[in-house]
């Protein structure tokens, strides 16, 4: 497999599956276990069933893999979906907009925020942890008080279609979003010269000026762009749901760092690739899944997906270190 | 003897790194350990100060063997690592970073005061001016390599081991440590110096051992032997050619500064400089050659004074702008402000001209690795791929891959800050030549360095530094280390 082009011998750059063999043997191997456990997972209905518990996830992971990637954190992800999806919700019902229009409000909104986060960043030297944190409350505030701390319920049928819709086969319209958000998200970080900037900014920040990038630039459209996601996985969460809730997305941004970690993409940046993301997020949502099928009460999933990755880590740690 | 190492081999994963090397140091004495990139010295050191574990042979100090598993095994017999990057902490004052690790205390608390004292008393002891309540951070480079040498002989130490110990230093700076060398020397310590710097060597140094490929290739006395005789050494052959000039130089004016200010370093510096050019930049540490550059580049803005770029007043804000105008700059940190230390070769070579492969989503994969494969040809830069991570790369190997990005990108004007800093002999020969080929094809280059006999052989004229101010230009033909220094000093 190997290209001669001018002269020189090329091996192309390793091959996904080689890359990710470790975290794609994990999940096969946790299949397996799971299918021996419970008849109900191998079935299409679970299969179905863990596309849509997935997806969610998988939009936050495709941006915080480029937030991680950039050497940065995003921890007000989770509360950016709580924003737009209750600003949405309550835009349809409270304030009869129709669905595409408070769609777009709603997402607007949410990247707002998101270009929020990115400016205090950027025109600060504060850490994006301690900035997202306390975006992370800010938000999450916002949704209480836009919803007065109650449930706004939503009878809108284009609403309930975009968030519980089958295509033929049964086949959830899931597998359609989380296809698209995942081919933005490649194409951007491995065809653009912005995805480039995003290596380079998250690998050596002032060689990445010495070259001439604009690194405030990038660090700003990448929490940009992840306020993007969040809002658009906001909305799809309460059509799920068929309503806005305040403490939705609780916990979804470590499911979300987690995933990213799982991937092999390094904490302190400039290392890491979209497939290996992916993948996490399918090793979480087997996971969840399986650990519900099987009948593990729901407190100890938080221990066991904790130590998984953990286990991950510790071993992309260990064949560092060789 | 005081240490004598014998028969002493390395392999690292079936990669033989060193095979039957000796080496020895008498106590009192200055022993340089000598040799190109990759000929075994950081391993052979890394061995005698227990970082690394020897596969054979044998080490003795003071004519009795022993054993060195671990770093405090080694530190326990004596022996002390002065590292090319310091390892000190730089937010802790001088006393707690030379007390690091064995802290005095009083009734079980730390005992400040005293410790503060103890300090002080070890560097008045080597004249130095350096006040042991600052903060490490605040020091010159040079300061604080001092500060780990004071550290190292504080604990009682036999043999230090100083791994380019100049490589950031300026002249005044190398005198201060050579003194302190001497009086080490003085005091019985044995000194293994490990330098590219041949004219170091001939002033400090006793003796010197060459290594050449992880094999021991011959120990000489400094007095007898001549430079040309270490090269040859170093390299196995006869390198007849160290430094490569050409005349190149026209007479058309590429860029022009007068009075350039940067409100901090650079208080009035006015040069210019013209195609098929080599000016070179000389001056003390701090005299603001690099702050120059870095204004030139677009890094920092201009207080003070204009540019003229072909004629034509401009203003460069950043470095994307300065790259339009087909500027390049090589900076003296290469490690910390130009590579991607874990990312391959390509990545680094092809970062500046991303557009002419990635365009809207397309991304021609081919004309990118054409233009980095024909740089890793011109240039002779020894990887296994062009995916290499460029972190396993040699010190001489990562200038080139930095060196090509810059010539892959720009057209009109080169900046080259210390190119050869941490570059094997064989290497830096490489370099001159090349700096000579682009001057040739009509690049403008501005080439600051420390090192005086690479800015005389190689520059068309030198503008000397001092404390910000231009004090003169000296043409090739009438240059000397001397005229050098007095400009250099002149504004004191």
């Amino acid at each position: 497999m190997e290209k001669k082009i001018s002269g020189f011998i090329h091996k192309p750059r390793i091959p996904m599956i080689r890359e990710n063999i470790g975290i794609l043997i994990g999940l096969a191997l946790m299949c397996i276990f799971l299918s021996f456990f419970s008849d109900a997972f191998l079935t299409t209905r679970n299969l179905f069933n863990i596309m849509r518990q997935i997806s969610v996830n998988v939009f936050l992971s495709c941006c915080m893999t480029m937030v991680i990637l950039i050497g940065g954190i995003d921890l007000s992800v989770g509360s950016i979906i709580a924003v737009s999806g209750c600003l949405c919700a309550g835009l349809i019902t409270n304030n009869g907009l129709s669905t595409v229009a408070a769609i777009i409000v709603a997402v607007f909104c949410g990247t707002l925020v998101g270009a929020f986060n990115g400016a205090v960043i950027c025109l600060t030297k504060i850490p994006p942890f301690i900035v997202t944190l306390a975006m992370m409350n800010v938000g999450r505030g916002f949704a209480r008080i836009y919803t007065k701390a109650t449930t706004i319920l939503v009878n809108d049928p284009l609403f309930s279609a975009i968030g519980t819709a089958n295509m033929p086969g049964g086949i959830p319209v899931h597998l359609i979003y989380m296809a698209v958000i995942i081919v933005i998200s490649w194409v951007l970080l491995n065809k653009t010269r912005f995805g480039r900037h995003i290596y380079a900014v998250g690998n050596n920040e002032m060689a990445a000026k010495f070259a001439g990038i604009n690194v405030r630039n990038v660090k700003f459209m990448v929490y940009l762009i992840t306020g993007l996601f969040a809002a658009c996985a906001g909305i799809l969460s309460a059509a799920r749901t068929f309503s806005g809730q305040f403490s939705v997305g609780e916990g979804t941004e470590m499911d979300a760092i987690s995933a990213v970690v799982l991937g092999g993409t390094s904490m302190t940046g400039g290392i890491g690739r979209l497939s290996g993301t992916i993948i996490g997020c399918l090793v979480i949502g087997v996971l969840n899944n399986g650990l519900n099928l099987i009948g593990i009460d729901s407190s100890w999933q938080y221990v066991v997906k904790g130590f998984v990755v953990l286990l991950a880590v510790l071993i992309d740690y260990l064949k560092k270190r060789n | 003897m005081l240490l004598r190492m014998n028969d002493i081999s390395k392999s690292f994963s079936g990669n033989k790194v060193l095979s039957n090397v000796h080496f020895e140091v008498a106590g009192g004495e200055v022993c340089a350990l000598l040799g190109e990139n990759g000929a075994g010295k950081s391993t052979l050191m890394k061995i005698l100060s227990g970082i690394y574990t020897k596969d054979s042979g044998t080490i003795y100090i003071d004519e009795k063997p022993v054993q060195i598993p671990s770093v405090a095994a080694a530190r326990a017999l004596g022996i002390s690592l002065i590292h090319q990057e310091l390892m000190l902490m730089p937010y802790m004052t001088v006393a707690e970073n030379i007390f690091m690790g064995r802290e005095l205390t009083r009734f079980g608390l730390a005992d400040r005061k005293t410790e503060e004292q103890k300090a002080q008393s070890l560097i008045n002891d080597f004249n130095l001016d350096i006040p042991a309540d600052a903060v490490l951070g605040e020091l010159s480079i040079a300061q604080q390599q001092m500060v780990e040498i004071v550290r190292a002989t504080s604990f009682g130490v036999k043999i230090i081991v100083m791994d380019e110990p100049t490589s950031s230093l300026c002249e005044q700076d190398v005198n201060v440590l050579f003194t302190l060398i001497r009086k080490l020397k003085k005091q019985g310590v044995g000194i293994i110096y490990i330098s590219h710097r041949l004219s170091e060597l001939e002033e400090i140094t006793d003796r010197i051992t060459i290594l050449r490929d992880g094999e021991y290739i011959d120990t000489v006395i400094t007095k007898e032997t001549t430079r040309q005789e270490l090269i040859t050494k170093m390299v196995g052959r006869e390198l007849t050619q160290y430094y490569t000039k050409s005349n190149s130089r026209t007479d058309e004016t590429v860029l022009e500064v007068r009075h350039l200010s940067d409100g901090f370093r650079v208080k009035d510096v006015s040069f210019s400089v013209r195609r098929g050019e080599i000016v070179g930049f000389a001056g003390l540490i701090g005299a603001g050659r690099s702050e120059t550059m870095n204004c030139l580049f677009g890094l920092t803005k201009l207080q003070k004074g204009e540019l003229l770029y072909h004629g034509k007043a401009v203003s460069i804000d950043n470095p994307r702008e300065a790259i339009r105008k087909g500027i390049g700059f090589v900076p003296e940190d290469r490690k910390n402000e130009g590579l991607f230390l874990d990312q391959g070769v390509r990545f680094n070579a092809s970062i500046t001209i991303l557009e002419r492969f990635i365009r809207c989503f397309r991304y021609q994969r081919s004309v990118e690795l054409d233009a980095v494969d024909k740089m890793i040809r011109d240039l002779q830069i020894k990887v296994t791929g062009c995916e290499q991570t460029v972190r396993t790369l040699s010190g001489g190997n990562q200038q080139k891959v930095l060196i090509s990005r810059w010539l892959l990108s720009c057209k009109d004007i080169l900046i080259l800050d210390e190119p050869t800093r941490g570059v094997d002999v064989k290497t830096k020969a490489e370099i001159y030549a090349l700096i000579d080929n682009l001057a040739k094809k009509g690049l403008a280059i501005l080439l600051v360095s420390s090192e005086l006999p690479e800015i005389i052989n190689m520059c068309d004229s030198i503008v000397v530094l001092s404390n910000g101010y231009t004090t003169g230009t000296l043409e090739r033909d009438a240059v000397s280390q001397e005229k050098i220094m007095t400009l250099a000093t002149a504004r004191f």
